[in-house]
């Protein structure tokens, strides 16, 4: 609470602290107090992580699990996105349909989206359907509740106004409720793809037969732990460029809807 | 609108759907039983798992294994994260060079750590307390910060003026005005206990909710799905309505407004 650092300062502790966690991983796994197998130094995962990019483990490289991984999270988030945020924008429009859906809403969100997973490889299989609907169950909820929020914050008056000229209800909803709604819609959007990837992550340790999470519960089984550690940098760094893509186009719809 | 009109709907709502599951499953059903139970399947599955059993425990069992490691998990990420966050919150230096590791770490995603958590430690109680750990730990790390932030410059300049010695700072001033957004941290990482402990038994275990759920996939036994989906809603759901309840009795000076979870 003292006063902000300078940024000089603040890059040298920062990088102090970095240098700190990898010194540290280094010191512990040379010092052979944990058997090699299972902790495997900085570089030693360095070096796994660009022998992946080209050899094949459990199926495929790297770059291929990726693929099926995101291949499987676009497929669920779209679906997502898609039925999310038409339904919270219909709801924050229609009292009775914000009536009927609510409560099922809040009942099933008591259910981690993980405890979907029995279900979801009965109905849909274990190999695309099935952690479709797991990756939908996590995406869903802040696609749904956003759109809900941000059409229950537009000013009543343009509503009113719409109402009194005789708006006809799609075009209300097109071009009164989605606009306004808007910078929540897309912040909802890029909850729902965080949660989505992580529950993908889930789907794929449990049910799957390719994808990075299916890569990593190989890896464990074999014990290939600097696998198992690419597997986890992989996976957080893909969820941090979502992340960025979504956060451009953010900043993109605010421009516009702030020069409009 | 009255509130009563909405839970009317609400309860009708729900009436009509649990109506709906009697009609659609079942014999002459549209949904087969091999893909969602009839009531009366679940309810017998219930019974089986109160009474004789599933996965060779009880249900009371599993459920006592859940709780014990959510509660377990739970504890010691707020023992470690909450505290964290104070000094994060405090102290600009500590921020600085904690910040770029916590930033590092944090895009990976809780659940994938299972396969390094169960590496290291297999499929016992202290795999699973790892993995709620590193769930849980960073909401509870960010709020306390973010709370730390919130508290008002002048209660704190106030503060040092009057020489207040460091502990009594922190116990008597920084923890009370960062109470509301820990509270709100704290049922963040309670909600990811639940959800990463119920994964890290999905991908391996040898008793709990998750290991019910997997037996039941695997031996095709709907019925049984749904009373460990059931199980894992109520508890989480009860969980939660008690960390509330501590909530509103700690809390007796602030009133939460406009509170959305």
């Amino acid at each position: 609470m003292t006063g902000a650092l300078d940024p000089a300062r603040r890059m040298v502790l920062g990088l102090a602290g970095l240098v700190g966690f990898f010194g540290l991983w280094a010191l512990v796994a040379a010092s052979g107090l944990v058997g090699k197998a299972f902790l495997p130094g900085p570089l030693e995962v360095a070096e796994r992580l660009v022998t992946l990019l080209h050899t094949s483990f459990a199926g495929g490289t790297l770059p291929q699990h990726l693929a099926s991984s995101l291949q499987r999270f676009s497929a669920g988030y779209l679906l997502a996105a898609a039925v999310g945020v038409p339904l919270g924008l219909l709801m924050g429009r229609f009292r009775l349909l914000d009536d009927i859906v609510s409560p099922l809403f809040d009942a099933l969100r008591f259910i981690a989206p993980i405890a979907w997973v029995p279900f979801a490889a009965l109905w849909f299989g274990t190999g695309f359907g099935g952690p479709v609907l797991i990756i939908f169950s996590g995406a869903f909820p802040p696609c749904l509740l956003n759109a809900y929020r941000g059409a229950r914050q537009v000013d009543p008056r343009y509503i009113e106004a719409a109402e009194m000229l005789g708006t006809p209800t799609h075009r209300l909803i097109l071009e009164v409720l989605l606009p306004a709604a808007t910078p929540s819609i897309v912040a909802g959007l890029r909850i729902g793809a965080g949660l989505g990837w992580q529950s993908l992550v889930g789907a794929e340790l449990i049910v799957a037969s390719t994808g990075v999470g299916y890569m990593m519960v190989q890896a464990q089984s074999g014990v290939a732990t600097a696998t198992v550690m690419v597997g986890m940098a992989a996976i957080g760094l893909v969820g941090v460029l979502i992340d960025i893509a979504l956060r451009a186009l953010e900043a993109r719809i605010h421009n516009r809807l702030a020069r409009a | 609108m009255p509130l009563g009109r909405r839970s009317a709907i609400g309860v009708t709502t729900l009436g009509l759907l649990v109506l709906a599951w009697f009609m659609a499953t079942g014999a002459n059903g549209l949904i087969s039983p091999g893909r969602f139970p009839t009531p009366a399947d679940t309810w017998a599955a219930g019974l089986q798992a109160m009474g004789r059993g599933y996965g060779d425990a009880t249900l009371v069992v599993h459920v006592l294994q859940s709780l014990k490691l959510v509660a377990l998990g739970f504890v010691v990420s707020v023992v470690v994260g909450v505290p964290l966050g104070l000094l994060m919150g405090t102290s600009a230096t500590a921020e600085a060079v904690l910040n770029p590791v916590f930033m590092l770490l944090r895009p990976i995603p809780p659940l994938a750590w299972i396969p390094l958590a169960i590496l290291w430690f297999g499929l016992g109680d202290t795999a699973k307390i790892m993995v709620i750990f590193f769930a849980a730990f960073v909401p509870s790390v960010i709020n306390t910060q973010a709370g730390v932030r919130t508290i008002e410059r002048p209660l704190i300049e106030a503060a040092r003026m009057l020489g207040t010695p460091h502990g009594r700072f922190i116990r008597e001033v920084v923890v009370p005005g960062a109470a509301p957004m820990i509270f709100t941290g704290l049922r963040l990482s309670l909600q990811a206990s639940w959800t990463t402990l119920v994964a890290a038994e999905l991908v391996g275990a040898l008793a709990g909710l998750g290991h019910l759920l997997n037996l039941a996939q695997q031996d095709l036994y709907p019925g049984m799905i749904l009373v460990g989906m059931i199980c894992v809603a109520i508890f989480g759901a009860l969980t939660t309505a008690l960390l509330g309840l501590v909530e509103r009795r700690t809390l007796t000076w602030v009133r939460i407004k406009g509170e959305t979870a």
